[in-house]
């Protein structure tokens, strides 16, 4: 059976034509238990507030749209459900990302450094279509399986306190994804990805604090994925200066 | 319409206060002071074995004091917390395939840990 409730939806709200800086609007809520944080945004929404902004699509965990901050800690809107929260619950857009208008970031530096680190496959060489598909063993596929579950949510940005301190920090997804092709058996693209992630910038900037693994809605684990980089990057260095004549 | 976004500031400083787990990586992080506290007395150990039997026993009776011991117990549990924070994060920086499967990340974890007590054991025996 459905409970009916009312909670204090605390937004963070920020209209660039008119606001210098945000504010807090707080709207009351009737709702059931089964919503999501996202129910209650598009119940304010269509009820209360129209110009109230933000994004969302799929409402099932799959488009990675909806993160915000909900009671400080980076949630998809469409995974929280109310029930595990009180009658007072806040959402401000994600951290470490300027606000465009309420609760929509400005996300042009992701997308720009997710381009950087080209995520798609560089075959090892051109082969005709004529000669047939690229093969691959269930072992190879499960090597990087995890790491193809990214939906660019960018939850772990907005965890990421190197990313808020360093906003060059290439970041947790972008590795993580350069990471998911060099670890493809039908790639060979990995020394390009390498000048980019294997940079001061890059994943030498992470200093392993975990929290993006710990906010991954699809359990991605982008800090395995960092250190793991940075292993092979380590065993990269020893090779060319200890080992110069063995090829990489 | 001309854009105006809006940059919330880090605090460059206090940062780390905001979620607690920045303080279990803060934490993690200062127990490194110890540690290299603990290495410079090592090198100021060498030192003094150099320069003799005498500078050596002078060395140990300072470390002797309440002071050296207090350091001592609080590196100790530095190191110890330092060393199982790292190991409990082992399965996803060394993660082994063996064939399709990934080893268990408790087994990695395990095997740090039991190499651990060999070595120490070992030592503690060498030592006696």
């Amino acid at each position: 059976m459905s409970e009916e409730r009312q909670i204090q939806l605390e937004v963070l709200r920020y209209n660039p034509e008119t606001d210098s800086q945000p504010r807090y609007q707080t709207y009351t809520v009737p709702c059931v238990n089964e919503w999501v944080v996202l129910d209650a945004l598009n119940y304010v929404k269509e009820n209360l507030d129209p110009t109230l902004s933000y994004r969302w699509s799929c409402h099932m965990a799959v488009c990675g749209s909806c993160g915000y901050m909900i009671n400080g800690e980076p949630k998809l809107g469409c995974k929280a459900f109310i029930h595990e929260y009180g009658d007072h619950i806040r959402v401000e857009p994600l951290a470490n990302f300027p606000i465009e208008r309420d609760l929509v970031t400005v996300v042009e530096d992701f997308i720009a450094k997710l381009a950087s680190v080209k995520p798609y496959l560089i075959p090892k060489e051109d082969k005709p279509i004529s000669a047939g598909e690229f093969r691959q063993t269930p072992a190879e596929l499960k090597k990087y399986k995890q790491y193809t579950l990214c939906i660019n949510c960018m939850l772990c940005y907005a965890a990421c306190p190197q990313y808020g301190l360093v906003p060059e920090f290439l970041g947790p997804a972008a590795i993580s994804m350069a990471h998911r092709y060099n670890q493809d058996s039908r790639d060979g693209g990995r020394d390009q990805r390498q000048e980019v992630v294997a940079t001061d910038e890059g994943v030498w900037e992470c200093s392993f604090v975990g929290a993006c693994s710990e906010v991954c809605p699809k359990h991605v684990d982008p800090a395995g994925a960092l250190q793991q980089v940075k292993v092979a990057s380590t065993i990269d260095w020893y090779k060319e200066h200890l080992m110069p004549w063995v090829k990489k | 319409m001309s854009r105006k976004p809006y940059v919330r500031e880090v605090s460059k400083t206090t940062w780390f206060l905001s979620q607690p787990r920045y303080k279990r990586y803060m934490a993690r992080e200062v127990t490194c002071v110890f540690i290299l506290i603990y290495t410079f007395l090592l090198i100021c150990a060498l030192g003094a074995l150099a320069k003799g039997p005498d500078a050596f026993q002078a060395f140990l009776h300072a470390l002797r004091g309440p002071l050296g011991v207090l350091f001592n117990l609080a590196a100790l549990v530095a190191t110890v917390y330092h060393s199982m924070s790292w190991f409990d994060v082992t399965p996803q920086a060394m993660p082994i395939q063996r064939g399709e499967e990934f080893v268990p990340g408790n087994v990695i974890v395990g095997a740090h840990y039991g190499a651990w007590a060999v070595v120490s054991l070992i030592i503690l025996i060498w030592g006696i």
